[in-house]
Order: structure tokens, then C-alpha cells, then sequence
């Protein structure tokens, strides 16, 4: 067989996918890149070239600015938290204790749990009349009066970063964990005959094993933060006055709640090249990690 | 195994406990809900274990009455299976060829990153056309329009985790089987798909929670009982003015069984695959 055959081939065998990817991925982006210049509709009128100016109204409104500045602290303040959470989750499950194998079975309910359930949950934990955290911080004598935790905006976001955190800092844990296994037993026995303390042996011995992995689960995680739509949604829906609408949220209203397909496409795509821009940013780690090792 | 100290060991296991507890109380609350009376729930101070257990809201929400809230809720459990189902399919079988030729080919493997660049994109940068699309071919509100929509997403995905299952697979082994004189057809038949039978069911699982997590696209392209998923209905019951929270509650829990029974007992296979880099929060 010619190396010519087989690469033609492959293709052959890649045909399939690849039509399925230009028809459902490939066509609509560039149809959303070509709706960007126009002022079409969502339903009716297809619209006119308008050249940059959806760019410009969007990019120059206070929502976008005000959106932004809300996605990327949702972002960061729930990955760092679930980063920091995470691993010392996992240092702990990588400790002996009774019960260990079942608490490591337990830390996957957080994860298959669907979002849109957490997020239904954590909306009536937060619940301003009826909701257990009310309760039980009434209860154990920590508040006087219930509060709206997802009605005032300056609890809303904190609400929502917590929710988010309990849902995904199992799987950095996961993620640790299993590279804390692979970290050999005769170099951390070595390094506390050497008298070595637990930070330094945190940080010499055990972090270099921990970094590759844990550094992919911080871009796919922030990746997946700053996209975040169904967890907002269903909790509050971008309110109390806006304070915990994301970008995700901002497009989906400008596109289809107003309908306003052409600058909710220029506002997509503005998304887009920032999830781009923090993408290309995990190739350049994978790539370093993997010459690395 | 290092010596502790018994200051240590306590510690240890307090922490544990303070970690099982942080995983385990909401989720626990959520079934108490469920089978919690509506007075249970709204009495202050809030009663945390129900006076009398009440599975009734199961029955309500399984029940097939017309026009019933049972109706509407069992309409879109089997839409979410029909959809999840019928996009885990699709996206296999474009997957699985894709994957063993990029898995064999060297010289096309640059395609695979454009593969896994199409999964990091944002759906919001799709809807759009593919709102205008499904509406020109009368798909909207339409379980195989929304199937469709959701290859986009799995189609990569999969792609992805089979690729490197079947790097796995020592090519060596159908080396062999060439010389020996079978064609390319008995060996992908024969040979390699049994030995990547693992992980396609892998593959499969994790596409099917995909598909069964989703909700944007859904909340999207879907109206009413005749296409609208688990995730839409249960967002509505939670944003709409249903005063019974154990009636959310239990649909909250009805929802979450089928991932909570499939992650709990394929633990090893979804970590194995979740820790190769198929991540997905």
C-alpha cells in the first residue's frame, strides 16, 4: 500500500464527519460572521450590510463593559476557588482514613448531577422565604431575618459562584487525585528522611507531579466558566438589575429576546475570540507541558 | 504507609467528614424535599426530616393523565431520551471511522485539532444560523432538528475520546492480521472494534450525559411537550410559579437518577476517561 493510498484513505473514512461538521458547525459560524455586518432580524427581515456597526454599538456599550467585567470575575472567582478546593480535597482523599474508598466513590455525585438540577437545588436552598440556608443559619443563631441571597445583587453573584463551586470541584479533585497517584511512594519516603516539611515537600516533591494535570483542568474549567449560561439561567436569569448577567446571558438576549440577530451574531463572536484567545492559550501549556515531559 | 500522629489521624478524619458532608448535603436534601408534605416545607423553623414521608409528587410526576403536570413531565423524559439517544448514535458512527484513521494516519492528525477547536467554541457563536436554519426546514420543536443540534457538540467529543482509545489499540496486532491476508473491512470488524468495545461504550456514556445535561440549545429550539427536554421542563417548574418545591424537588431528583446510577457504577471508566483529558464541567 502507497502512503498516498492511505492517506487518501483516511480522508475517505473522515468523510462522514467532516460533512457533518462543515453543515452543522462550519456553515453557521461563517453564516454568524456574515449576520455581524447586517442589521438583520431574528424572524422576517434579512437585513442590510451595515458594515462595523454592530461592532461598534456593542463593544462601545456599557452592557458589554459592565457583562464583561461580570463573566471574567464569575470566571476567576469560581475556578480559583474550585482549583484551591480541589486539590485539597484530593491531598486529603490521598491520605488513610476509614471509609476513604467510598468517600472517593461519593465525590462523583457533584459531577453527575445535571447543572440545570444543581442549579434548580441551590435556587431553592437560596429560597427567601423557605430556603435551607435561611433556616439553618436562622437556626443556628448566624442570621436574624431571612434574605433574598439571588434577590439583592450584592449577594447574587457570591450565591452563584458557590453553586458553581460545589458542582465542579469535585472533578479537579478527581483530577489531583489521580495525579497524586502517580507520584512515586519511594521519592516522598526519600524526601522525609531528608527532613524535608510538608510545604516543602508539598511544593518540591508533590506540585511538580500535579502541575501538567492540573493546569489543563484550570483553562478547560475557566474555558467553561466564562461560557456559562444554564446555571444563570435558572437561577437568575442575569438579575437582581443585571448584576449576574454574563456574556452568554447578554447574547442570548440580544438575539433572541429582542431578536436582533445581526448584533447578537457581532456580540457572539466577540465571545467567541475571547474563548479563542483563552484556548489557544491551553494549546501553547499542553504543548509546553508535553516537551516537557 | 508514613506514622501519624493521633492529632493527625483525628484531623484526617475530621476533614473527611466535613467533606462527605459538604458532598452530601445538598444532594441529600434535595431527596428529603422530594418526600417532604408541602406544610413539612414551608413551616418555620424548617423541619429537616418530614413528619410523614410522602412519595406522592412520584406518582403525580410518573402518573400519564391527560393535560396532568405528570403528562408534561413524562413527555419530556422520553424526549430527552429520544434526543440523547438518537445524537449518541449519530455521533458514533461518524466518530468511530474518523477516529481509527486519525488514529492510524499520522499525516492527517492536524485535522483532529481542528476537531477539538470546534468544542471549545461557544454555542451562542452557532445558535443563530442554526435557529434560522431549523425554522427554514420546519425542525424547530423537533426532537431529530434537536438531535441534529446536538452533534455539535458530541460529534467532536467523541471523535476525541475514541481517537485516543484506539492509540491504545498496539496497531501491530492488525500489521498482523494484513499479512496474514485479511482485508481492511474483516480487520476493523474482527480485530480492532471488539478490542475498542470498552471504550466506545465509554464514549457512548459520556455523550449520553452530554445530551442529556444539555439545556441551551434546548431552551433554544423547543417549544412544547412535543420536543421540550428534561432540562427545559424542570427550568421551568423552578422559574415558573409552581408554589410545591418538593414537586421541583422530585423532578430534580428524577432527572439526576439516570447519571447519578451510570456515574456511580461506572466510576473507573468515566474517571480513566475524564482524567485523559476529555473534561467537560
Amino acid at each position: 500500500m502507497t502512503s498516498n493510498w492511505i492517506t487518501t484513505r483516511a480522508w475517505l473514512l473522515m468523510l462522514p464527519l467532516l460533512i457533518v461538521m462543515i453543515a452543522i458547525i462550519g456553515w453557521p459560524l461563517v453564516d454568524t460572521v456574515r449576520l455581524s455586518f447586517t442589521d438583520a432580524k431574528l424572524v422576517g427581515t434579512a437585513g442590510g450590510f451595515v458594515g462595523l456597526d454592530n461592532y461598534v454599538k456593542m463593544l462601545s456599550g456599557a452592557n458589554f463593559q459592565r457583562t464583561l467585567v461580570t463573566t471574567t470575575l464569575f470566571a476567576v472567582l469560581s475556578v480559583a476557588a474550585e482549583m484551591v478546593i480541589g486539590v485539597l480535597a484530593a491531598l486529603l482523599l490521598n491520605q488513610q482514613f476509614y471509609g476513604r474508598s467510598v468517600l472517593r466513590a461519593l465525590m462523583i455525585l457533584p459531577w453527575a448531577l445535571p447543572t440545570v438540577v444543581n442549579a434548580t437545588l441551590w435556587r431553592l436552598i437560596y429560597n427567601p422565604e423557605y430556603g435551607a440556608l435561611n433556616a439553618a443559619l436562622t437556626q443556628i443563631g448566624l442570621l436574624d431575618t431571612y434574605r433574598s441571597w439571588l434577590g439583592e445583587p450584592g449577594t447574587a453573584l457570591t450565591a452563584l459562584i458557590v453553586a458553581d463551586c460545589w458542582k465542579n470541584f469535585p472533578l479537579v479533585a478527581l483530577i489531583a487525585l489521580a495525579a497524586l497517584q502517580a507520584v512515586p511512594r519511594d521519592i516522598t519516603a526519600a524526601s522525609m528522611v531528608d527532613g524535608a516539611s510538608a510545604w516543602a515537600r508539598f511544593r518540591f516533591v508533590i506540585m511538580p507531579y500535579l502541575a501538567g494535570p492540573l493546569m489543563v483542568a484550570l483553562v478547560l474549567r475557566t474555558i467553561e466558566a466564562f461560557k456559562v449560561f444554564d446555571l444563570i439561567w435558572v437561577m437568575t436569569r442575569g438579575g437582581p438589575a443585571n448584576s449576574t448577567r454574563t456574556l452568554s446571558i447578554l447574547v442570548y438576549q440580544e438575539a433572541f429576546s429582542f431578536q436582533r440577530a445581526g448584533s447578537g451574531a457581532s456580540l457572539a463572536l466577540i465571545v467567541t475570540l475571547l474563548v479563542t484567545v483563552l484556548a489557544v492559550a491551553y494549546a501553547a501549556l499542553i504543548r509546553k507541558s508535553a516537551g516537557a515531559s | 504507609m508514613e506514622r501519624r500522629s493521633l492529632t493527625a489521624t483525628i484531623l484526617v478524619h475530621a476533614a473527611a467528614l466535613l467533606l462527605a458532608a459538604v458532598i452530601l448535603a445538598p444532594v441529600v436534601w434535595l431527596f428529603i424535599m422530594s418526600i417532604s408534605s408541602t406544610t413539612d416545607l414551608i413551616t418555620k423553623p424548617l423541619r429537616w426530616w418530614p413528619e410523614t414521608i410522602d412519595l406522592s409528587r412520584y406518582g403525580v410526576l410518573l402518573s400519564s393523565v391527560a393535560n396532568s403536570a405528570g403528562e408534561a413531565f413524562v413527555a419530556s423524559l422520553f424526549n430527552s431520551l429520544k434526543v440523547a439517544g438518537m445524537a449518541t448514535a449519530a455521533a458514533l458512527v461518524v466518530a468511530i471511522p474518523s477516529a481509527w484513521a486519525v488514529s492510524r494516519t499520522p499525516s492527517v492528525g492536524w485535522s483532529l485539532y481542528a476537531v477539538i477547536a470546534t468544542y471549545m467554541l461557544p454555542p451562542v457563536a452557532l445558535a443563530v444560523p442554526l435557529y434560522m436554519a431549523l425554522s427554514a426546514l420546519g425542525l424547530l420543536n423537533n426532537v431529530f432538528g434537536l438531535a441534529l443540534v446536538y452533534l455539535t457538540i458530541l460529534a467532536p467529543f467523541t471523535t476525541w475520546l475514541m481517537k485516543s482509545g484506539f492509540d491504545s489499540i498496539p496497531r501491530e496486532i492488525e500489521s498482523a492480521a494484513t499479512v496474514d491476508g485479511a482485508r481492511l473491512d474483516q480487520i476493523l470488524r474482527l480485530i480492532t472494534l471488539p478490542l475498542a468495545a470498552p471504550v466506545m461504550a465509554t464514549a457512548a456514556l459520556f455523550a449520553f450525559l452530554l445530551a442529556w445535561d444539555e439545556f441551551f440549545y434546548a431552551l433554544l429550539f423547543t417549544s412544547d411537550q412535543r420536543a421540550k427536554t428534561l432540562t427545559v421542563a424542570i427550568a421551568d417548574l423552578a422559574g415558573g410559579r409552581v408554589s410545591d418545591y418538593g414537586l421541583i424537588a422530585t423532578a430534580g431528583v428524577l432527572a439526576a437518577l439516570p447519571p447519578l446510577i451510570i456515574g456511580l457504577f461506572m466510576q473507573r471508566a468515566l474517571i480513566s476517561g475524564l482524567t485523559n483529558g476529555g473534561v467537560k464541567g
